[in-house]
């Protein structure tokens, strides 16, 4: 029905929303925080990656690398300062808080660098491609999944087998208990999103490479990384890689069948996946 | 502190004063400001739906903007496609944004909080996209009202010659009073609503829907029932707004920017969850517009950051805060607003 | 009479406009057990809550090993050496029985007598069964893994909140045969109880609490059934 070609290109592109959704998922699973400026921030990344490059003259695989500290300091300071009051049963005020804040990068980046379209030139690996058999992968795209898959299992990593990450799980289990512990849950929060916008780095980096970006484009990523989560479950962060790639494959396929049909077969693929599953594929933190 | 409620009369005489005023403003305002206070007017009928929604039901959507733009286009088919009066497409508008809100109500209320939050957008975004495939109104790329068709509205040729004005203006001057109209009776059902059973019943599952069970309150219906009457006036009001917009496009009528986000921002800044909080911040919204104006986006920026310092400082809105301190009530419901929440989850 | 290492004074406590705790007094003495004994809601859960910095003490102090700590956080209480086992256990569901030990000693590694391996020593059934989930073991297993995990912190003072509440009687009595090794680690003890022969067993002071006042304080052997018993229930002959 659909070509091995189609398929293979969902994969991958699924490996790219991935991406845009795992430190969503983090935060999300350790803080039940809804951060709608997320995909803004990931513009913001993708922005500040262009602006290095164009300072120094570097490549932006370089420029990423020193993106990702200053995207930590930034996570942190946003949390210390801001989100850590808001956190609450009532999940209005962050809700509004980061969407005013989505709001505000928006229309912070247009004012500084306009509405055009901006690209990161990676050089001649853009343009690369490696054939697999009869299908012609592009080497970026295959990247993208590649770190994908690599960022996951590294947080996967931190989350299960080390000391910041039980006290990760621990804070989101009950946070109370974990302040006895010794353990200072803003703290861990602030770490929590320090993380999870070096992953929005990383994330910058394949969007501003593989594709055209300019201010606006933050909240439709945006829906793309929250359905993968939700998809995949709260708090599992595989199952966030899973989510990316259903989505991927329902909008390559949707384009196959029509064009302009892409964006639209993924959400559809995201309510009926709800409709049959409202916790998603595979729920491990309890809501 | 004694709260010194007025006499229910007296809120009433004032709304009656505030809206003969308002009513008046055509007879003496020029078009331009007619035009402005339309916008205005039907931002306030999608902050109130939108208070209703989040501060009343405790159903926080951020995809109001699927029934703003569902009103729309219906009024676009009725007239475009079958011909028919714009006033009329208005009220088939609100028909079948309540009738649409069913099944995207079948959806999002098997999901809770944020995931309900996000269940919203996606089912404006497949709205938004799905009527993106309706060739007949111009696909992606829209489509406007014929030429004529507001002259030619019911109701706009007396309004001309009484008020001797040419036909465009007295579109612009019908189309107000309507929103004006949309306003008071949107306020007057909301209130009736909230001192009725049903609405002490919701308010009562906001508090604590545990309670609120145990004394026969089914918390789902009541729901249901506000989010389909809030899809009712928001599909009005779509379909009132693009009258006078009279151009169609999916990005403009299910932007999540002017029909949602902006509503937000003047809910929170009032007061969510009382009832003139929405006025109140509609209010502060016109004066930064009108102030910022020159300054492009920075209105927004600003705009962003008092609804963040709202959050942070003042979480009962202006509104709330006013009457927390002053103890003053109008249109008084006889309950109190929300504490404001603890900094740490327990 | 040495500084006691643990002093509570004059502390009152409110749960919003209720109030919880009138001016409560205990003092702990270096390798003492003391029992806090009382109905439901007579405020000793109150009185740890308010002494590891969960509830916010309206009044009062709280002094360890002289210094004051009234006031301070949660986290801090901790740092300076007081851990609690809570009530209800509170094990984390996501975390396994050792990473549950281990978190106890995520914050504060103190020297001491207490890691892993001691106790396992102390609490052999966790050793076996330290990858399974905390939360899939028996009721006595997971009071075992929450008395572990507070002890991981090396504590000066460990706090004991309902030890026994809705464990078989041969389960106490496992749980309880550890207070020796924990008292000969260094620790001092207060443990809360509503099972009165058990905490007269245990304890080398008991002081009993009535509607947020302490009505009664002895030594076990001081204390006649008929004190106790109005001291538990208020004066009712």
């Amino acid at each position: 029905m659909f070509s091995l070609d189609t398929i293979v290109q969902g994969l991958l592109l699924g490996g790219l929303y991935a991406l845009f959704a795992a430190g969503l998922s983090l935060v999300f699973g350790i803080m039940r925080l809804v951060n709608l400026a997320h995909g803004d921030l990931i513009v913001l990344g993708a922005y500040l990656i262009l602006g290095l490059g164009t300072v120094t003259g570097m490549n932006p695989f370089v420029a990423a690398l020193i993106a990702m500290p200053l995207m930590f300091a930034l996570g942190w300071l946003l949390q210390t300062r801001l989100l850590n009051r808001v956190l609450g049963e009532d999940i209005l005020p962050p809700l509004l808080v980061t969407f005013g804040l989505s709001v505000v990068i928006q229309n912070g980046l247009l004012a500084a660098f306009t509405a055009d379209s901006r690209k990161l030139a990676a050089g001649p690996v853009e343009s690369a491609s490696v054939a697999v058999g009869p299908v012609q992968m592009g080497v970026m795209p295959v990247m993208s999944l590649a770190t994908a898959v690599a960022v996951i299992l590294g947080l996967n990593l931190l989350f299960y087998r080390t000391a910041l990450g039980r006290a990760f799980r621990a804070t989101s289990d009950d946070a109370v208990t974990a302040q006895l512990m010794g353990i200072r849950p803003q703290r861990i929060f602030a770490m929590a999103t320090g993380i999870a916008l070096v992953v929005a780095a990383i994330a910058a980096l394949y969007l501003g490479t593989r594709a055209n970006f300019d201010p606006s484009i933050g909240p439709a990523r945006l829906l793309y990384a929250f359905e993968a989560v939700i998809i995949g479950g709260l708090g599992s962060l595989w199952g966030t890689l899973a989510g990316g790639v259903v989505i991927g494959l329902a909008q390559t396929m949707g384009a196959a069948i029509n064009p302009e049909w892409q964006i639209l077969a993924g959400h559809v693929a995201f309510v009926l996946i709800l409709m049959v599953r409202p916790r998603g594929l595979f729920p491990r933190a309890i809501d | 502190m004694m709260k010194t409620s007025f006499p229910a009369y007296r809120p009433l005489a004032l709304a009656v004063l505030c809206a003969a005023a308002l009513a008046l403003v055509p007879l003496i305002g020029p078009r331009a400001v007619v035009q402005d206070l339309f916008g205005i007017l039907c931002l306030l009928v999608l902050a109130l739906n939108w208070n209703m929604l989040a501060g009343f039901a405790g159903l926080v959507s951020v995809g109001q903007q699927a029934f703003v733009g569902i009103g729309a286009y219906t009024m676009f088919a009725a007239v475009i496609l079958f011909g028919l009066d714009p006033l009329a497409g208005v009220l088939l508008g609100g028909l079948v944004a309540m009738a649409l809100a069913v099944p995207v109500a079948c959806f999002v209320f098997r999901l809770n909080g944020a995931y309900f939050a996000i269940g919203t957008w996606v089912a404006a975004e497949i709205a938004r996209l799905g009527l993106g495939q309706w060739k007949a109104l111009g696909g992606g790329t829209g489509t406007s009202l014929p030429k004529g068709t507001t002259r030619d509205m019911l109701g706009v040729g007396p309004v001309k010659e009484w008020l001797g004005v040419s036909s465009a203006a007295a579109s612009d001057i019908l189309l107000y009073w309507l929103a004006l109209g949309l306003v008071l009776v949107t306020l007057g059902v909301s209130w009736a609503f909230l001192r009725s059973r049903m609405g002490l019943g919701l308010q009562a599952i906001r508090d604590n829907a545990m309670a609120a069970r145990a004394v026969g309150v089914d918390p789902v219906r009541l729901k249901a029932l506000v989010f389909l009457l809030t899809a009712f006036g928001t599909g009005l009001c779509g379909g009132l707004l693009f009258i006078q917009i009279t151009r169609i496009t999916p990005d403009a009528a299910f932007s999540l920017l002017d029909w949602t986000a902006f509503v937000l921002f003047v809910v929170v800044i009032g007061g969510i969850g009382t009832l003139p909080g929405p006025i109140v911040g509609v209010v502060v919204f016109y004066a930064l517009e009108r102030l910022l104006s020159d300054y492009g986006s920075a209105y927004l920026i600003v705009l962003g950051l008092f609804g963040i310092a709202v959050m942070l400082f003042a979480r009962r809105g202006l509104w709330g805060s006013l009457s927390g301190r002053t103890g003053l009530e109008l249109l008084p419901l006889g309950h109190r607003a929300p504490a404001s929440a603890s900094a740490v989850r327990p | 009479m040495s500084e006691p290492i643990l002093s509570v004074s004059g502390l009152t406590a409110h749960y919003g406009d209720f109030q919880a705790l009138f001016g409560v007094d205990v003092a702990l003495e270096q390798g003492e057990v003391v029992a806090i004994i009382g109905a439901n809601g007579a405020g000793k859960t109150t009185l740890m809550r308010a002494i590891t910095g969960i509830a916010r003490i309206s009044a009062g102090r709280v002094r360890l090993d002289g210094r004051d700590i009234t006031g301070t956080a949660a986290p801090g209480i901790l740092m300076a050496g007081i851990a609690m086992v809570p009530e209800g256990r509170r094990l984390f569901p996501s975390l396994s029985v050792e990473e549950n030990l281990l978190i106890g000693a995520h914050a504060r590694r103190a020297a001491g007598h207490w890691n892993l391996e001691s106790v396992y020593r102390l609490f052999p059934a966790l050793r076996e069964r330290r990858h399974h989930p905390g939360t899939a073991l028996s009721g006595g297993q997971q009071q075992m893994v929450a008395i572990g995990r507070a002890l991981m912190s090396n504590p000066r003072v460990l706090l004991c909140d309902e030890l026994s509440l809705g464990l078989a009687p041969v389960v106490i009595r496992e749980i309880y045969a550890a207070f020796p090794e924990i008292r000969a680690s260094g620790a001092s003890i207060v443990v809360i109880e509503q099972d009165v022969g058990q905490a007269l067993k245990v304890a080398d002071y008991v002081h009993c609490m009535m509607e947020g006042r302490i009505t009664l304080s002895g030594r076990p052997g001081d204390l006649s059934r008929d004190a106790i018993h109005d001291a538990y229930f208020g004066a009712t002959h």
